[in-house]
């Protein structure tokens, strides 16, 4: 892995969308920003991916190379599940690796699936194909926005905690509006209103934390209080 | 099909108008049976221009609409000029088409590619334009060049977009090949009905034109059945 642990940082505003926020991941952890829909969290994330915005954003950005993982797992309907993890490859012109790319796609439990067309599979190993791309790019910094907001409760623990574990080592930021993943999934919460950002403390101990641990309902309990309020 | 020949022949008995202002379907069907050879001919003719018009029309219209999405000023000066170009009246193009073409093939090909190929440049160019969302965001974190941008995302995600284009096309291209036929030209079917229009042979321009109109849902038939069967291979359902 290239990762300099190096923070990525995004300060500024963006006049009636958002506050002036000061954001930074800490290297090689996993960052939750939990939010309302339509608060500008997916503008922050967008910005730290360089992709575009739509918005008028005064500030400064510094990041690292990143990959990207949305809600819609953005698979191309004519590639293979081998053809769309190795999709970075295949875009920069770069010699497939079937190798690594076999081992990603058994990394996310879709062995045997190799050849299947997304329209052939279920949401939620349509998320586990985005995943294993995300993986493939090997980047320092991931974005992931939304990313298992789609999936039922059952799925949503399984291929959340899968994530976390898959990319331990990477600085990552987890985008959602759901309390309960981002208690379970943080290693730090940072709570985004329409009056800025707010670090709230996490659960004890390492992520993927348990579901219905004491500590993680009670913090679950409090970031939705902050939501609501 | 048969409720269309039951109301054909309520009105040629209502109306009681003579054969050669409306013949019923018997004459129009024996027509068809005495002019079998000419009508074939005729249509053979047709098909050809037909078929060569629509795959030179959609392969401009291809061209066209990629040259617009790669340099993004020539497609801002043509998406307009598209437009208009679709005000033009394609009857008064097709005495213009003779007098440059001549009477022979050329002009009625010309036809067929005019009509055929600004759908399939709208339609493509439209695909190009808007691709999905989701997949645009990943492919652009993976720093790729435009023109692999284009190769193996936003063309192939404009597929089933070209597809409705060139459908488009199929459902017009023998109007314009009949178009051609009818303003300048002695063979095909267009000419056919013209000469028996002449002629008051009302019955064989009515066969005519039932084959004017078989020939077109069966070219239609044919192109949507091959652009689906394609788009299923390419993982589009």
């Amino acid at each position: 892995m290239t990762a300099a642990p190096r923070s990525v940082r995004v300060t500024g505003e963006a006049p009636g969308l958002f506050a002036p926020v000061d954001l930074t991941l800490p290297p090689l952890s996993v960052t939750c920003l939990l939010g309302a829909s339509g608060v500008g969290k997916s503008t922050l994330l967008r910005l730290l991916a360089g992709l575009p915005t739509g918005v008028a954003f005064r500030g400064r950005v510094e990041r690292l190379p990143a990959a990207l993982m949305g809600q819609d797992a953005g698979l191309l309907p004519w590639l293979t599940v081998a053809q769309n993890v190795g999709l970075g490859a295949r875009l920069r012109g770069e010699p497939e690796a079937p190798a690594r790319t076999a081992r990603l796609i058994e990394a996310v439990g879709l062995e045997g699936s190799a050849g299947r067309l997304p329209a052939q599979l279920s949401g939620g190993q349509r998320q586990r194909v985005a995943l294993a791309r995300t993986l493939a790019e090997d980047r320092p910094l991931v974005l992931l926005d939304e990313p298992f907001s789609a999936l039922d409760v059952r799925l949503r623990l399984l291929i959340g905690d899968m994530a976390v574990r898959l990319l331990t080592g990477r600085t990552v930021l987890i985008v959602t509006h759901d309390p309960a993943e981002a208690a379970r999934l943080g290693d730090r919460i940072v709570v985004m209103t329409p009056e800025g950002l707010s670090e709230q403390p996490p659960p004890r101990g390492p992520i993927p934390r348990r579901h219905d641990a004491p500590d993680v309902l009670a913090t679950q309990a409090r970031l939705t209080g902050r939501l609501i309020a | 099909m048969l409720a269309v020949l039951a109301l054909w022949q309520a009105a040629v008995w209502l109306t009681g108008l003579p054969t050669y202002l409306l013949p019923g379907p018997r004459p129009v069907m024996q027509a068809l049976i005495a002019s079998r050879t000419a009508i074939a001919q005729a249509a053979a003719y047709t098909a050809g221009e037909t078929l060569i018009g629509l795959a030179l029309g959609a392969t401009l219209g291809i061209a066209l609409a990629l040259a617009m999405a790669t340099w993004r000023p020539v497609g801002r000066a043509l998406a307009p000029a598209l437009i208009v170009s679709q005000a033009i009246p394609i009857f008064a193009l097709a005495p213009i088409l003779t007098l440059w073409l001549g009477f022979g093939l050329a002009p009625k090909i010309a036809m067929v590619v005019l009509i055929v190929f600004v759908p399939v440049t709208q339609a493509l160019y439209d695909g190009l334009m808007a691709p999905p969302a989701a997949q645009m965001d990943v492919a652009l974190t993976m720093g790729p060049s435009r023109c692999a941008m284009l190769r193996h995302l936003r063309l192939p995600a404009a597929l089933p977009r070209l597809a409705s284009g060139v459908r488009l096309g199929a459902i017009y291209a023998p109007v314009g090949a009949v178009i051609g036929e009818w303003i300048g030209g002695a063979r095909g079917l267009g000419a056919l009905m013209l000469q028996a229009n002449g002629r008051m042979k009302t019955d064989l321009m009515f066969a005519a034109l039932i084959v004017v109109v078989a020939l077109s849902l069966a070219l239609y038939a044919t192109v949507d059945r091959m652009l689906a069967r394609f788009l299923v291979r390419r993982g589009f359902c």
